[in-house]
């Protein structure tokens, strides 16, 4: 059961757990840097999550690199703030030896021979479970009030092409592992990510392939019952072709002497190849501004939220992130 | 860059990637293109091995995991272990074009059967935990692309050989994953897991003292005893064949440091993708690996010199007038802040890396999945912008 196509809804306005994915190149991270804080408008506390080890986040925020606990990266509007928390397998499993073991003195020994590194290359998935479970530690922890204390939970997560691997990679371990904590841990991981607490985001650009890869992940997050939350199209560049003039363009028809004779109307006295070379230009304009028409009916056809933002074209830098962050309250994400 | 505009004259020409050249030098065995997920990876090695195949070369094309469109192209409807012929409806090149999807799975079942005997290979492809390493965690699918390389280099049947790169966490995982893998494979810290008493290891125990019996006691713990059983099993049954693994590693490690080797970085002129360029750039360094050269993939250079400030201009003067015509200027004008954007990150590169060759490929303006979109970047790819 899906809502309207636009807009925020309300089941999205209870989920706790956001998990951003999306094509590589799409800016994956810079969306989720900026859900983040749009989420933590208003007073509430937020934890931004990477998963991926690149320090993405503290390269967004022009920080250093991030330690492996939840440092406050950023204020929001009206009071809200934004922790941050590169998790990182091998500290992640520590602590979780540390739950059942004093380990002290031997686990360092243990990490400086690789032994550490080694448990999670020996059942690779168990990276993923250590992530994974550590971000439900973090959306379910609760003060001592018994409030939870981050108010929603975003997570930086891995490209389409490996999303659905990475979420339900516990369902796997749940098979594989037949009795121990990790079990219990993994089902409670299972559950969370099943429920309605969580949604996952997908960005994409108006490209023909990013766009594609979204759709199909929508497929394969239906099947593995997990749930979409919104489609972020990202990077829109202005369309600046009247409307009739995107086909004639497209299709090599466009109106040459309407242009030069605009040109000149206002002084622009141009040589044939500067003339050729702007024609160009707005053919390959128009062909783009089409092919994103057809991605745009694609994204549709999924009747998922959709949220748009608009190209950068100098970059994103920290200010940036708190506009796109504002685009997206505009349109509803709360 | 192909066509830099007036703005580019200030800095820093980085030195043009003969992409002809290198494909066509008989002395080029292995062209290996790497870079960041999103960045047309698999499409320029797509792209490389139709050129090499016009230059007359025997060019096999190994993906990963082409997008459909991209493997419909090639011809390859599903994933097939072995390389097939692309069949050419215009055009017939004058070598030879093969092309084939990474089956990692069934690369590494082959692996097993070829090394090891019968029965054992038998109990091996059983094995459940051989199961989920091989079909579904990370880390395999670099390590089982590598292998695959090196077993169509050892055929000998190929002038030319360009493979694509998985799309990794980081650009730099293929690289270190038979290191990782062989660690796993080795098996002796699987066995002081499973069983300290059985492995005898005697000489990491005194190391690490009671902690070790602590730590075994706690991942068995952890992952369950079973799946630990299960890998017990595993690295008993692969033991006799791990000797061989590891060679084989070791061989590609190798060759991909050998001169017939090149390295491609391939990266979009965007800031992430140039990050993670360098990195590799540095790292192949480290490893002292070939790099041939970097190709700035889909950028967006102006078609024409006119200013974007007298772009504006004209077009605010025109007012609703002439609406193409401004719609025409502001849309030269968006391109020209574009264009100096993807200059001015690719020049930082090159300061940082003055002596790596660029080549820049602007974008189509569709996407590309066909053969002739294939061989237009080919083309693109080959340009050599004029000198001076």
């Amino acid at each position: 059961m899906r809502a309207s196509s636009s807009g925020w809804t309300e089941q999205l306005a209870r989920v706790r757990l956001h998990v951003v994915t999306g094509k590589g190149g799409t800016g994956k991270s810079t969306v989720a840097a900026a859900v983040a804080l749009a989420l933590a408008n208003g007073g509430r506390r937020v934890l931004l999550v990477e998963v991926e080890g690149r320090q993405g986040i503290a390269q967004l925020f022009d920080t250093a690199p991030l330690p492996y606990s939840e440092e406050r990266l950023a204020l929001a509007p009206g009071g809200g703030e934004v922790r941050a928390l590169a998790v990182d397998a091998e500290a992640a499993l520590l602590e979780y030896l540390d739950m059942f073991y004093n380990l002290g003195f031997a686990g360092r020994t243990l990490r400086r021979m690789g032994a550490i590194e080694f448990a999670t290359t020996l059942a690779p998935g168990l990276r993923d479970v250590l992530l994974t479970g550590k971000i439900k530690e973090c959306a379910g922890r609760t003060d001592q009030r018994g409030r939870h204390v981050y108010d929603a939970v975003v997570v930086d997560a891995p490209p389409t092409g490996r999303i659905v691997r990475f979420l339900d990679v516990t369902r796997a371990m749940v098979d594989l592992a037949k009795v121990g904590p990790i079990r219990a841990q993994s089902e409670g991981v299972v559950r969370l990510l099943h429920s309605g607490d969580t949604a996952v985001h997908l960005v994409t650009t108006l490209e023909e392939l990013p766009a594609q890869e979204a759709v199909e992940a929508v497929e394969e997050l239906d099947a593995a019952d997990l749930r979409p939350g919104a489609v972020v199209v990202n990077r829109i560049s202005p369309n600046r072709l009247p409307a009739r003039s995107v086909a004639a363009a497209a299709d090599g028809r466009l109106d040459e002497a309407r242009v030069r004779a605009g040109l000149e109307s206002a002084g622009l006295a141009l040589t044939d190849d500067q003339l050729d070379g702007l024609v160009g230009e707005t053919v390959e304009h128009a062909l783009r501004v089409r092919s994103e028409q057809e991605a745009w009916r694609h994204l549709r056809q999924l009747d998922l939220p959709l949220l748009e933002l608009p190209e950068l074209t100098e970059g994103v830098d920290l200010a940036s992130l708190y506009e796109l962050a504002e685009t997206m309250r505009d349109q509803g994400l709360r | 860059m192909t066509a830099p505009g007036p703005a580019a004259g200030s800095r820093r020409r980085p030195a043009a990637l003969d992409v002809d050249g290198l494909l066509a030098s008989p002395r080029t065995e292995i062209v290996v293109c790497c870079g960041s997920g999103g960045v047309g990876k698999t499409t320029t090695a797509a792209a490389l091995g139709l050129r090499a195949a016009r230059l007359g070369r025997r060019t096999v094309v190994l993906t990963i995991d082409p997008a459909r469109r991209l493997a419909q192209a090639l011809g390859l409807r599903e994933l097939g272990n072995q390389p097939r012929r692309v069949e050419f409806a215009e055009e017939e090149p004058a070598g030879e074009l093969h092309a084939m999807m990474l089956d990692m799975r069934r690369t590494f079942d082959d692996m097993v059967l070829a090394h090891a005997g019968d029965e054992r290979a038998e109990q091996i492809l059983a094995n459940p935990f051989y199961q989920t390493i091989s079909s579904s965690f990370s880390g395999t699918q670099e390590y089982m692309a590598m292998e695959k390389l090196g077993q169509l280099a050892a055929e000998g049947d190929w002038d030319l050989i360009v493979v694509d790169t998985p799309p990794s966490r980081s650009a730099l995982d293929f690289l270190d994953a038979p290191q990782r893998l062989s660690t796993v494979l080795d098996g002796t810290l699987i066995r002081l897991l499973a069983g300290p008493a059985r492995a005898g290891g005697r000489g990491i125990r005194r190391v690490v003292g009671a902690g070790f019996g602590l730590f075994s006691k706690a991942v068995s713990t952890i992952v369950g005893g079973q799946l630990l059983a299960d890998a017990s099993a595993f690295v008993q049954a692969f033991d006799s064949m791990f000797g061989g693994f590891r060679e084989r590693a070791e061989h590609t490690y190798r060759m991909l440091r050998s001169p017939g080797t090149a390295f491609l970085v391939v990266a979009a002129p965007e800031p992430d993708a140039l990050r993670e360029a360098s990195y590799f750039v540095d790292r192949l360094a480290t490893e002292r690996m070939p790099l041939a050269g970097l190709v700035a993939n889909r950028t967006h250079p102006v078609l024409t010199d006119l200013p974007a400030a007298s772009a504006l201009a004209a077009a605010d003067q025109l007012g609703g007038g002439a609406p193409l015509a401004a719609a025409v200027l502001r849309l030269h004008a968006d391109r020209v802040s574009v264009a100096d954007r993807e200059l001015r990150l690719l020049s930082r590169f090159t300061r940082a890396h003055p002596g790596v060759p660029i080549i820049g490929v602007p974008a189509l303006a569709k996407d590309v999945h066909d053969m002739r979109g294939l061989r237009e970047i080919g083309e693109r790819l080959a340009s050599r912008p004029d000198a001076g």
